[in-house]
């Protein structure tokens, strides 16, 4: 077993998981909701930057920027539609109707884009030439190298906007009480607009990197990976940005070391890994631990 | 006020009343098939004639993915059925009437759509695609007594013990059988590794009768890897395992989605044995945006070649083309099949659209394993059914040259 190899093949998978998990820990950290809707926004985004790029033959760094576009109005609608009713409603109402988006979204796909599954144009790893990049002996994909530094990049200036900005600040104090944040005259549904704008952003940036890794591109694409990123953010502990690259980085790892005992038990594997980090630490490896009041 | 929102409602809940009658009344008078709410419609479409179709076309129930994961498969076994209903029907002889319906590949599914095809009064059932369901399907047939043609669910479970279900494609093991002898005859390699889905009866099939028969005839087997049936996007693991073991070719039967991401990671890690697939590697050419360069020297089998200068195929691939916009698979020639096998089989037997599925059942089942049925088509000629099910036809080994299928 080559033990560095694995790793960089464990990092090249958790990279893609982490910057999923990005945008799921994001939008829950400040809406207090399970998007589950995220991973298929992912494809969407997948979807726009493929035709842009394969079929207009757009310049890929056009593709991502319209992939971006799309998923932001789409993230925004999609708030406005379904979950803004819903802001008063149990959370347990706002969950089921997060999964009922996605499979709306899921079939929407299957009808405009067929199921047949599509190449996604492998742009990314001609970065540093067909090779990639030689570490140690082991070749390393451009893809790879692209998303691990996309995910730090993200997560820096993610941290720094919720700390910094006016915005930013508005965000946390959404977070962390809606209706006292409300008092003090921050407009609670344009915030979290925003919250979901960006999240769709980045779900966006999601999708082109998940499908530069790993080139088929179906209607349900992003269904699996948005389950194992939401794993990664719980994992990471939930509503931390930083836990959500630490969490899919480990499940990457974990998951490919998993594979070559057995295959078979790999997700097992993993699955047992995360009940025992929640049974030691219940908010995550990072999470924080939140006093309810009484 | 009270009043006038009572009357409102009424006015309101009879104007309802009316549009569902009248709703019943258009639909029965617009659809061929039998109605099914005969009580409601009486007042309003005086349905009084007897429900006997003026067609008089066979009634053929489909069932396959039309969504879902598996939907390329289902979408061209129906879309390939279609053609030749079409040409069938223009012919101006016996009339068929396909009604296709959804079961997303899902076993559950195709129960519930093979019930509404009971009632819509199915006497031939066409179907399923995939293995899963069909197996489902296939045990309510039996008892029930409906002929069953599938076009594609090759597992042997699919026809074991049942009189009444019938094959088009090949079996599984009878595959992995044919690209063991195909790798030792023309060695290819003396190190050969196995990529499978284990999660799938299709993918283990293959492989099963692959590995059974590499020991036999002293192919040394270097790796065995496996994947689960949700986990199919990494193979870096299966694939290093292959290539540490010194695996000279990678024997995948696996569906071509998968298996194009297969190639993509060997070319990432500069691995580069013979790969080579069943009948689910067709169509791993017509991935929209696919980089075919990755599939060069690629070996599959598959029973139909799209480009094929063939008159009949030619002629199918266009009309085809025509009708839905791109090139048809193996599913689609082997739906294409499977409706010109029913209908010889349906004029041998001399069957009516009158007769009931019992007397349907047992003469097609006679006809098909009689020794002088045999039937032309796009996937094989002379092709002949065994009293299990099975069907008879060899399949061809092509390579990938230059971006086509190339007949070895």
């Amino acid at each position: 077993m080559d033990i560095l190899q694995n790793l960089i093949n464990g990092i090249s998978l958790g990279s893609v998981y982490a910057i999923i998990a990005l945008g799921y820990t994001m939008v829950y950290g400040i809406a207090k909701m399970l998007n589950f809707a995220h991973g298929d926004v992912i494809m969407v985004g997948a979807y726009i930057c493929f035709y842009a790029v394969s079929k207009y033959q757009l310049p890929p760094l056009v593709g991502i920027l319209l992939a971006m576009a799309v998923c932001t109005v789409l993230g925004v609608v999609i708030e406005r539609l379904a979950y803004k009713p819903l802001r008063q409603s149990a959370s347990l109402a706002v969950l089921i109707t997060a999964i009922g988006v996605s499979y709306f979204l899921q079939n929407a796909a299957l009808l405009l884009w067929q199921s047949d599954p599509k190449n996604f144009p492998t742009f990314l790893n001609g970065i540093f030439g067909d090779k990639g990049i030689t570490f140690l002996g082991r070749s390393i994909t451009g893809t790879t190298v692209v998303t691990v530094l996309a995910c730090v990049i993200i997560m820096v200036a993610l941290t720094a906007f919720t700390g910094m900005t006016k915005m930013g600040k508005a965000m946390r104090a959404c977070s962390e009480d809606k209706a006292a944040a409300q008092l003090m005259g921050i407009d609670v549904n344009r915030t979290i607009s925003m919250t979901f704008a960006i999240g769709s952003a980045l779900a966006a940036i999601a999708g082109v990197l998940l499908c530069s890794a790993y080139p088929q591109l179906t209607p349900t694409t992003g269904s699996l990976p948005g389950i194992k990123a939401f794993t990664a953010a719980v994992f990471g502990g939930i509503g931390s940005i930083p836990g959500a690259l630490l969490g899919g980085l480990l499940l990457g790892v974990i998951e490919i070391f998993a594979m070559t005992f057995s295959t078979e038990l790999s997700n097992a594997v993993v699955f047992a890994v995360l009940i025992i980090v929640l049974l030691v630490k219940p908010t995550g490896l990072l999470g924080k631990q939140i006093r309810e009041k009484v | 006020m009270m009043k006038k929102l009572r009357i409102l409602s009424l006015a309101l809940a009879g104007a309802l009343c009316f549009s569902v009658l009248a709703g019943c009344g258009s639909s029965n008078g617009g659809t061929a098939n039998t109605p099914t709410g005969g009580n409601t419609e009486t007042p309003a479409g005086g349905s009084a004639e007897p429900s006997g179709d003026a067609s008089g076309a066979i009634k053929i129930g489909g069932i396959g993915p039309l969504t879902g994961g598996a939907a390329t498969y289902g979408v061209a076994t129906k879309q390939g059925a279609e053609i030749a209903v079409a040409e069938i029907n223009a012919l101006g002889g016996v009339q068929l009437s396909l009604d296709f319906q959804d079961d997303e590949g899902d076993f559950e599914k195709a129960l519930n759509a093979y019930n509404k095809l009971k009632d819509d009064g199915m006497q031939i059932l066409y179907g399923c695609t995939t293995t899963q369901p069909c197996v489902a399907v296939s045990s309510e047939t039996y008892a029930d007594r409906y002929f069953q043609l599938t076009p594609s669910a090759s597992s042997t479970d699919v026809t074991e013990g049942k009189d009444n279900v019938f094959q088009m494609c090949f079996t599984d093991p009878d595959q992995g059988v044919t690209a063991a002898n195909y790798i030792q005859e023309n060695g290819l390699a003396n190190k050969v590794a196995v990529i499978y889905n284990n999660g799938d009866a299709y993918s283990s099939g293959i492989a099963q009768g692959f590995i059974a028969q590499a020991k036999e005839i002293g192919l040394e087997l270097v790796a065995e890897e496996t994947f689960p049936d949700d986990t199919n996007t990494d193979f870096s693991v299966q694939l290093g395992n292959a290539q540490s073991a010194g695996a000279e070719l990678v024997f995948m039967p696996i569906y071509y989605g998968p298996a194009s991401l297969v190639l993509n990671q060997a070319k990432g890690m500069g691995y580069s044995p013979i790969f080579m697939g069943g009948d689910g590697m067709d169509g791993i050419l017509d991935i929209d945006g696919f980089d075919t360069s990755l599939a060069e020297g690629l070996l599959l089998m598959t029973p139909f070649n799209a480009s094929s200068t063939e008159e009949r195929t030619a002629n199918f691939v266009a009309k085809y083309q025509e009708a839905y916009g791109n090139l048809p698979n193996q599913f689609a020639a082997d739906g294409y099949d499977c409706m010109y096998a029913i209908y010889e089989a349906v004029q041998k037997a001399g069957i009516t659209a009158d007769m009931d599925h019992e007397t349907v059942c047992d003469k097609l089942i006679e006809t098909f394993t009689s020794s002088d049925f045999t039937v032309d088509g796009l996937t094989g000629s002379g092709m002949s059914w065994s009293a299990s099910g099975e069907i008879t036809k060899d399949p061809q080994v092509f390579k990938v040259e230059n971006g086509v299928y190339v007949a070895q």
